[in-house]
């Protein structure tokens, strides 16, 4: 690769291979389907679900599935469908949140690490060590506990226990980015760093950073189903998947399976085909940059 | 490196408690009206008017001898509230540990050694169960195994070491799950990455047999990548137990630390966050430490990147 060719020529493979997710094999196309569908859902939902998600009627609780509720009837008698449909809301927005926030941060950290090394690198570096002795769940509960049960408490603790491991990842790759000759070329002829790092590092290791975002957001969705499982998070009645199976779970061992099963596989479903793609996206960066 | 990640950890702790709404006087009193008498005795004893750090300074020293302060729901030490719970949890994360080591670097071995339909299943089936969170696991366990066959209880803890067992069974599976699968993937991969190398196909083609040849070869290098993740999912467990113990109901340190955080029970919730983030910290020393004695190029200290 010379330094004469244009950025932007060398990099247009690249861009090629993210923005079209190759179909390689039917897992890849089911997990689209899926990662999109669910993302249609969680915009649209409130408009889709047929009824109103938080309107309880006891006399019609745990009544399976009929004729205009398709998933039957939760522990307080509501529509389980109209309720998996408006829960999609919080379910993806919230690993959304996470992912962003980490990412910006993490990527953010590790650039500045990769650009000035020495004693920045080092701070960065045994910050991060420190921050890694919380595990994500951990965090989230003591934040709920300081600033009260809610997403947003949650959210902002689970991005910063995620920031380490983004920013491990893209330190590695910032480096050897930071190491290539354009990048001193351009040094020579006199460009900021600033403009070094937003037009050259961030969109070459851009593929990496998809492929870590997307993994990521799989992480982020379990975890923070499992806070809200916990009563943490999203807060009844309002629907969320995780509060879904928390709230049903009582019918697991009465009979009424569905209505905490449900969630259980949105969740399971998303997840699964997050991380098929993840995967795939990180086989492209390896290969873009080899 | 250990000591410094947990003094700022027990800082963190300290700190985001001592900043947590709410008056420290109103819940040491219950919410009773005081006489200004008995409120400066509580001022005075627990150093409510000393300044930010020398608080802190206090609120260590006490935690190095051990007392953790009072549980403001219970009205019981802290540290006794933990003893009585800390078995269930460390019961539970070893159970798990030991069903993510057997079955998990077990069917990785076999679905990397073994190509074929055993193979592919094997991928199939683990690409979908690392992405089950725990408390999907614990409700589909307590339908199958619970509900519809009747072959361990659905929730609680048991009595005697027996029952107990039984007990944690279905709990420790479904802690279980997704690491046992991240682990039997990695393992997969790197049996298979391993057996491709050059050094070990030109043993192939000098004759060595296979068994000794995957022995000395194989597994020991693939030893290393099976080390990092099984270490990795196995002290994330410390963590995940708390969703566990949740749907199982379990009497467990985590379930406990959720309580404490809905009620607001901040002694409690800053001595078992200090107890699972060290706990957190030393197995992944140990990790670091093993994975130093597996491979000698790594020393310890100096991290590979």
């Amino acid at each position: 690769m010379s330094t004469g060719v244009p950025a932007a020529a060398i990099d247009a493979p690249r861009f090629r291979a993210l923005t079209s997710v190759r179909a390689t094999g039917a897992a890849g196309v089911v997990s689209a389907i899926v990662v999109v569908a669910a993302t249609f859902v969680a915009v649209f939902g409130p408009l889709l679900a047929p009824y109103d998600p938080e309107l309880p009627n006891l006399d019609l609780a745990w009544i399976g599935p009929t004729g205009g509720h398709l998933l039957g009837f939760d522990v307080q008698g509501r529509d389980v469908l109209s309720r998996l449909l408006v829960g999609a809301q919080t379910s993806m927005l919230g690993p959304l949140v996470v992912v962003i926030i980490s990412m910006i941060t993490g990527v953010l950290l590790a650039i500045v690490a990769a650009w000035r090394r020495g004693a920045a690198d080092a701070v960065i570096s045994s910050g991060l060590d420190i921050l890694f002795a919380f595990p994500g769940i951990l965090l989230a509960v003591l934040a709920t506990a300081v600033f009260g049960a809610g997403l947003p408490a949650a959210a902002i603790a689970l991005s910063l226990a995620y920031m380490p491991y983004v920013a491990r990842v893209l330190r590695g790759a910032a480096f050897r980015e930071r190491s290539q000759p354009y990048v001193a070329a351009l040094e020579v002829q006199g460009a900021s760093a600033t403009s070094i790092c937003l037009r050259h590092l961030i969109p070459n290791t851009l593929p990496l950073i998809v492929a870590q975002a997307t993994i990521l957001f799989g992480y982020a969705m379990i975890d923070l189903a499992a806070i809200s499982f916990l009563g943490l998070g999203v807060q009844p009645p309002r629907p969320d998947w995780g509060v879904m199976i928390s709230e049903n779970q009582t019918g697991i061992v009465q009979g009424y399976p569905l209505p905490a099963l449900a969630p259980g596989l949105c969740i399971v479903a998303v997840v699964v085909a997050v991380n098929v793609l993840g995967e795939r996206l990180f086989e492209q960066a390896q290969t873009a940059r080899g | 490196m250990l000591l410094v990640s947990l003094l700022v950890a027990s800082f963190l702790i300290f700190a985001a408690m001592y900043l947590a709404p709410g008056n420290p006087v109103a819940a040491l009193s219950g919410g009773r009206s005081l006489p200004p008498s008995s409120l400066r005795v509580l001022e005075q004893r627990y150093h409510l008017n000393a300044p930010f750090f020398a608080q802190y300074w206090y609120w260590l020293d006490n935690v190095l001898h051990g007392n953790l302060g009072i549980s403001i729901t219970l009205r019981e030490n802290v540290s006794t509230l933990i003893a009585s719970r800390i078995w269930t949890t460390a019961g539970l994360v070893l159970y798990s540990s030991v069903l993510i080591l057997v079955f998990g670097i077990g069917m990785g071995l076999v679905a990397g050694l073994r190509p074929g339909m055993l193979d592919t299943s094997t991928v199939i089936i683990t690409a979908i169960s690392a992405a089950i969170p725990a408390f999907v696991a614990a409700i589909v366990l307590i339908l199958l195994f619970a509900v519809k066959l009747g072959w361990f209880p659905a929730i609680g803890n048991g009595t005697g070491l027996v029952d107990n067992i039984r007990h944690l069974t279905l709990p420790a599976l479904a802690l279980a799950v997704s690491s046992l699968a991240i682990v039997a993937r990695v393992t997969r991969a790197s049996v298979r990455e391993e057996g491709e190398r050059e050094h070990v196909q030109t043993a192939v083609s000098r004759g060595i047999p296979a068994r000794q040849l995957i022995r000395r070869h194989v597994l020991r290098n693939a030893a290393i990548p099976i080390t990092t993740i099984a270490g990795i999912t196995i002290a994330s467990l410390i963590a995940v137990a708390a969703v566990v113990e949740t749907a199982f109901s379990l009497n467990g340190l985590g379930a406990y630390l959720v309580q404490a955080a809905q009620s607001k029970d901040l002694a409690v919730v800053q001595g078992i966050s200090l107890l699972l983030v060290t706990a957190f910290v030393v197995v992944n020393l140990l990790v670091d430490m093993l994975y130093a004695w597996l491979d000698p190029r790594v020393s310890l200290g100096s991290r590979a990147t």
